[in-house]
């Protein structure tokens, strides 16, 4: 699947956040999105997701080269990690379990996912616990779960490591390494951080002023 | 010092009445458990009777209520905050004014007159819902409410339709929404206004424990009105503490 934007624009309360922003995503890439605060990096994330319609300007998303329309099957081939996580006032299994759960699956096809997913991200051992007693690391490592479990085509990260410390930022990042190595999905994510960026993109986007400034690879 | 020295024949008159009055309490405290742990037939029929009335008015109070709080809490429409704010004053609804209200409504030249319900049960449970409807849906619309905005934004990213999205803030909402319902039923059992003047307080009909320590209290009857006022605080006591251990399964502290 692949994901192309197109003179995207978007005002908040009269001021222009973004003003022209196109780009092509394609797939098994490490995105990174930087910017300033208020440069309009979320709102970008969350126009890509669905979750908000720009004020001009398309998203597209494309399967061999057909457009596929954004209902709700498309949606749920992506997935958005708020900064923020979200977190149900349940279990940790049962959180993780929530998206699974809303798409229908046989109880033992989640447990069975959720077990894995759990594994992958290290929380295995705290199936049990009530969520909002996590640490603020492992709510992020939470909220991963929570989107890694449906297998996403595309997986959008804001700003997945703000708030945590160095060894959770360190498992973090490795967790989208290794969906980088196994081609699980595209990452497109935004961050403050340069050392990060440089860590784990194959390609930063920075935005100034509503536009994408000239492309930098690295 | 000089108090302590007197003799009990110069103490005054005030004192001595609390002396009469604080024995015949007690008397009527040795009474009133006499009449608890035998058992008494027309004490248990009482009791019964208010948990049967308050029972069913919380249980229709409820049905109408929770919709109604989960529309005020969920849904945006045109009159909402007028809705909201006249659901909060209805909360502090006097109950002798449901009373009288439930009374012009079923005496026998009211437009429900005809169903001949006054001075039934059925007239007292009419009363008692009017009043449980309000807190139940004006507790349960804030319960939904306080659910972090942010909850309802997780379950969309997830991909959770509107009517899973619906669910799920609900769901989040459980304590409050079962706090809201025992605080409707702490209200209505420790009621007395409303059932009395739609009741009439007819002994083994609509004789139920609030009314009977109004009217035994009248008669100078301790015994039976202590009885009871046992049980009364004993079943608040109940409720506010199961009240307490939801509210406090349900703000999980963040560490």
């Amino acid at each position: 699947m692949k994901l192309t934007v197109s003179h995207i624009a978007k005002t908040y309360e009269g001021r222009a956040i973004l003003k022209d922003c196109s780009y092509a995503f394609d797939r098994n890439s490490t995105y990174v999105l930087m910017g300033k605060n208020g440069s309009g990096k979320s709102t970008f994330l969350r126009i890509c997701a669905l979750l908000e319609n720009p004020d001009g300007g398309t998203v597209d998303y494309r399967e061999n080269d057909a457009l596929l329309q954004p209902d709700m099957s498309l949606r749920r081939r992506i997935t958005l990690v708020l900064p923020r996580i979200g977190v149900f006032n349940t279990t940790v299994s049962r959180n993780v379990a929530f998206p699974l759960q809303v798409r229908g699956l046989s109880h033992a096809d989640i447990e069975a996912r959720v077990n894995k997913t759990l594994a992958f991200v290290g929380l295995d051992r705290k199936k049990g616990q009530q969520a909002r007693t996590l640490s603020s690391g492992e709510t992020q490592r939470l909220g991963m779960a929570r989107a890694l479990v449906l297998d996403p085509e595309i997986l959008f990260l804001d700003e997945p490591t703000a708030s945590i410390d160095e060894e959770n930022t360190r498992i973090i990042e490795s967790i989208i390494k290794d969906m980088r190595k196994e081609g699980r999905a595209m990452v497109i994510m935004t961050t403050h951080d340069n050392a990060q960026a440089e860590r784990i993109a194959d390609r930063v986007l920075v935005l100034d002023h509503g536009f994408f400034q000239p492309d930098k690879t690295t | 010092m000089q108090t302590s020295a007197m003799l009990p024949e110069f103490r005054p008159a005030s004192v001595r009445a609390l002396i009469t009055i604080m024995n015949s309490l007690i008397q009527g405290f040795v009474q009133a458990l006499d009449l608890i742990l035998h058992l008494d037939p027309v004490l248990f029929g009482i009791i019964l009777l208010s948990l049967k009335v308050s029972g069913c008015a919380l249980l229709i109070a409820t049905a109408f209520g929770l919709p109604a709080g989960a529309l005020l809490g969920l849904k945006r429409f045109p009159g909402r905050d007028l809705a909201i704010s006249s659901t909060n004053t209805l909360m502090g609804l006097p109950p002798v004014v449901v009373g009288l209200f439930v009374y012009l409504l079923l005496s026998r030249k009211g437009p429900l007159g005809f169903m001949g319900l006054l001075y039934s049960p059925s007239a007292m449970i009419i009363a008692q819902t009017i009043l449980a409807i309000p807190i139940v849906t004006a507790l349960c619309h804030s319960a939904i409410v306080n659910v972090d905005p942010i909850i309802r934004q997780a379950a969309r990213t997830l991909g959770a339709t509107p009517r899973q999205v619906t669910i799920t803030i609900i769901k989040e909402a459980r304590y409050g929404i079962l706090s809201s319902i025992i605080a409707a039923f702490g209200r209505v059992m420790a009621e007395v206004g409303a059932i009395l003047i739609v009741g009439g307080n007819i002994a083994g009909y609509t004789r139920v424990m609030t009314t009977t320590i109004a009217l035994e209290t009248d008669k100078g009857n301790f015994e039976l009105a202590l009885a009871l006022g046992i049980i009364l605080l004993a079943i608040s006591f109940s409720i506010n503490a199961i009240l307490h251990a939801v509210q406090k399964k349900g703000t999980v502290p963040v560490s």
